[in-house]
């Protein structure tokens, strides 16, 4: 499929892949922006920019936002991580100009004050939703104790208290300093034509400003060996979670530790599953790994019955150690690379997510790669991949939280 | 919008299984969906749970497989995979590469019909079922809406799947083989497969593996009608939950698109009602919807949403202004917008081999034939405001039935 890329004047960079027998296009606004990128006193505020740019510009209300996204059933959405905040949408070909104007309109939001103060309420209730739901609440809680003074340890949400304190104007300055069009990237996939890309581009986003943003001070992952219990009787269950370093999104690892989380922490038929799932020690458990900008880490879950916490754990630890010691078989790898490259031509056939795919290599890898690029990548991992990445990041010292009803072990 | 050819071929074997088939020629992916005539209501009453419990022990070992070759014969093949117990229905769905798809329903054939049900297995399969009610528990969301189904709907159609302890505590593996034996059977059972694949071919297949699967008839479930009812459960949570169901139409009734439009004049999109008029106006909330539930014989609009404590009176005032007002008037321009979702959503669908074979088989078990695209956008295309509010003053929303979860019962009255 033919792709191209062009870079504006101001440094924004578009990329896209056309594609004539797709039924859709879809359309993301990557800034290269999230909670790692906050001061202190600012905490939260990337993901409520997300929500203020739906709040209006200085030639929409929040109404006229929706109703244009809605007019040409747009399938629209955002999304904020530690490090990455994107606007999204898919909509019929006829509609491009359309959804491009409305996604670039938004990505200069008005911020007006009386919207500000309302979407506080709307922010303190998504956090009020974290706080019933103990397996987002153990995901968010143990990263910022693992992760502590780095970076990718700050809060996406926020608190109550920080969202409370937060200014206009501190949204304001932040707006500045990260939506410069030099650190956007805008990824199109679909049956669309580039040409009429390029003027949209040039249109809607030729005089977005071109300040200079400094690129991010990286450092790896900490490593952080321990247990803490956060007791809250209220839970049943008790919420595992564990963290030691893992590859980077950048890393030539990174195809290895997708073949290691699946051989591991797949949901059926792998290490975990036969060991823990299966013979109905927990309610679910999961090996993955957090790949980011420079750091990455595995992450190991489960959630069972609190008085099966301590044996459940040592399983956990039994198996990770073999797999360290002993690395896997040719079977396991074999399957997994299979069930990779099946899941990656499906993928491939939604053009949403292809969408999502080329704009995340394109941050990280600054490549473009096609669904044979990543087909070859994965069949290329052998026992020795394997190897070489236990080595450079071994299955050892994790950080362990587990959150619930009990109080010691 | 011009919408691009699809062709779905019906066949019906002897035995009462339908095949519906769909060829996607530009994927190369192939998805099916296996449903059948079982579900939770179809559990004797102390038995709550066991559906779900028979469903993960088929896949457990089927045909000459143990627990283990089965699994990793489906994982050699890449197949992505779920089962799910409905409440009338189980259902079996599957993602492969579309080359893979023969070997996969040779796999699935052998689970139906041939699962071991062994009662070795019969221990981690309980305490699975265990481990789920336990997070129930942990999950406000979710036991609310299980809470608004016992209240809104009549027994056995307003049951769980996930059961309840002391149900799951008694199965027997006899129990788990009657209710295999009984229930999982093809009458009525829908094979519905789309992708990039072979139809003559894929037909004698089937044929060849569930053809002289003999029907043996299920006897019929027995509803008895009675009246819903609301309640508040009281407890320390940083969040309320409210839950709110009124009757709506079936699909096979000849208003199912205007009660579909009068959810979507609610509910779809941000520039909805509900997402407009309460969250947007008012910060009350963050997640809001409804949506329009559909069975056999009845529908319902089920409504979710949460705020915190403080805000919880008013968040409940306002959504139930916004759907009381509704038979006040539909406009023209919001009623486009619905419009233009459901068909944007419609033609993206196609995309999604999982989710068309998902659609057939959910159009041939609600209305006894699958719609084609051209039927479905024409219907879209000729709803109007006034066939919404007609509707609407015909089946006016009123005798709410609500639940709510938090620190203080809310007060509304059903006038």
């Amino acid at each position: 499929m033919p792709f191209h890329h062009l870079t504006l004047p101001n440094g924004l960079q578009v990329l896209g892949e056309t594609n004539p027998g797709a039924l859709s296009v879809a359309v993301g606004f990557f800034v290269r922006t999230g909670a790692r990128d906050e001061r202190d006193n600012e905490s939260g505020v990337s993901h409520f920019l997300e929500h203020m740019a739906f709040k209006g510009t200085e030639r929409r209300d929040a109404i006229q936002v929706n109703r244009d996204f809605d007019r040409i059933g747009a399938d629209n959405n955002a999304f904020t991580s530690e490090e990455l905040t994107v606007y999204h949408a898919s909509v019929l070909p006829e509609y491009l100009p359309q959804v491009f104007d409305i996604l670039a309109d938004i990505l200069r939001p008005a911020l007006r004050e009386d919207d500000f103060l309302t979407e506080k309420n709307v922010i303190k209730d998504e956090i009020a939703r974290y706080e019933v739901r103990p397996e987002w609440l153990v995901y968010d809680i143990s990263r910022r104790r693992y992760f502590g003074e780095h970076p990718l340890g700050r809060s996406i949400l926020g608190t109550r208290e920080s969202i409370d304190a937060l200014t206009r104007e501190q949204m304001l300055d932040y707006f500045r300093r990260r939506y410069a069009a030099s650190n956007i990237i805008v990824s199109v996939a679909g049956n669309f034509d580039w040409n009429e890309l390029v003027a949209l581009t040039e249109r809607h986003c030729g005089d977005w400003n071109g300040l200079h943003v400094p690129p991010r001070q990286l450092s790896e992952s900490p490593c952080r060996a321990g247990l803490e219990l956060i007791s809250r009787e209220r839970f049943n269950q008790e919420y595992v979670m564990m963290w030691a370093p893992g590859p980077a999104a950048n890393s030539p690892c990174r195809f290895a530790a997708a073949v290691l989380d699946s051989i591991i922490g797949d949901y059926t038929g792998s290490r975990l599953y036969w060991e823990l799932v299966d013979p109905g020690l927990v309610e679910s458990a999961d090996f993955s790994y957090l790949d980011a900008e420079g750091a990455g880490a595995y992450l190991v879950s489960f959630i069972c019955s609190p008085e099966k916490t301590a044996s459940n754990l040592e399983i956990v630890r039994r198996v990770l150690r073999q797999v360290q010691e002993h690395g896997v078989t040719d079977e396991e790898l074999r399957t997994a690379r299979t069930r990779l490259a099946s899941r990656e031509v499906r993928s491939h056939e939604r053009t949403h997510r292809r969408m999502l795919s080329i704009g995340d290599d394109w941050i990280y890898l600054n490549q473009y790669r096609t669904l044979d690029d990543e087909l070859a990548a994965i069949d290329s991992v052998d026992a020795k991949a394997i190897r070489e990445l236990l080595e450079r990041y071994p299955l050892r010292d994790f950080m362990t939280v587990a959150l619930g009803p009990l109080a010691k072990f | 919008m011009v919408l691009p050819n699809v062709d779905v071929h019906i066949h019906q074997l002897e035995n009462g299984l339908t095949l519906l088939v769909e060829q996607i020629p530009h994927v190369r992916s192939a998805s099916f969906s296996i449903s059948l005539q079982a579900g939770c209501a179809y559990e004797p009453a102390n038995r709550r749970g066991l559906a779900g419990i028979v469903l993960d022990l088929m896949t457990r070992g089927a045909g000459p497989r143990d627990n283990r070759e089965l699994n990793q014969a489906l994982d050699a093949l890449g197949v992505d995979r779920s089962e799910t117990v409905g409440v009338m229905r189980l259902e079996f769905s599957a993602s492969m590469l579309a080359r893979d798809l023969p070997k996969a329903l040779e796999l699935y054939a052998d689970i139906i019909r041939r699962p071991h049900l062994s009662e070795r297995e019969l221990e981690p399969v309980r305490n699975q079922a265990l481990q789920d009610l336990e997070s129930l528990a942990d999950d406000p969301p979710g036991r609310l809406l299980v809470e608004l189904r016992r209240c809104y709907f009549p027994e056995p159609i307003s049951r769980d799947s996930r059961g309840d302890f002391e149900g799951v505590r008694s199965v027997t593996i006899d129990d788990v083989r009657n209710y295999w034996k009984q229930f999982l059977r093809p009458r009525d059972a829908i094979v519905s497969i789309a992708g990039n694949v072979d139809w003559p071919h894929l037909r004698d297949q089937v044929e060849e593996l569930l053809g002289d699967w003999p029907p043996e008839s299920i006897p019929p479930l027995n509803i008895e009608e009675t009246p819903p009812r609301s309640r508040h459960i009281q407890e320390e949570v940083d969040q309320t939950q409210i839950g709110i169901a009124y009757p709506s139409v079936t699909m096979d009734h000849p208003e199912y698109y205007a009660a579909r439009g009068a959810v979507g004049i609610l509910s779809d999109g941000m520039s909805s009602r509900l997402f407009t008029n309460v969250r947007e106006a008012y910060g009350l909330c963050y997640a809001i919807r409804a949506t329009l539930g559909l069975f056999k014989d009845r529908g319902a609009v089920v409504c979710y949403t949460a705020g915190e404590p403080h805000n919880a009176q008013e968040l409940l005032d306002r959504t139930l202004h916004e759907i009381r007002r509704l038979p006040e008037g539909v406009e023209e321009d919001e009623l486009d917008r619905v419009k233009a979702g459901l068909k944007s959503a419609l033609i993206m669908k196609l995309e999604s081999t999982a989710a068309r074979a998902a659609a057939n088989s959910s159009d041939w078990y609600l209305l006894g034939r699958v719609r084609t695209l051209n039927e479905i956008q024409a219907a879209i295309d000729s709803l109007t405001p006034q066939a919404i509010v007609e509707h609407l003053r015909r089946y006016p929303p009123k005798n709410f039935t609500i639940v709510t979860l938090g620190p203080q019962p809310l007060k509304w009255s059903n006038d």
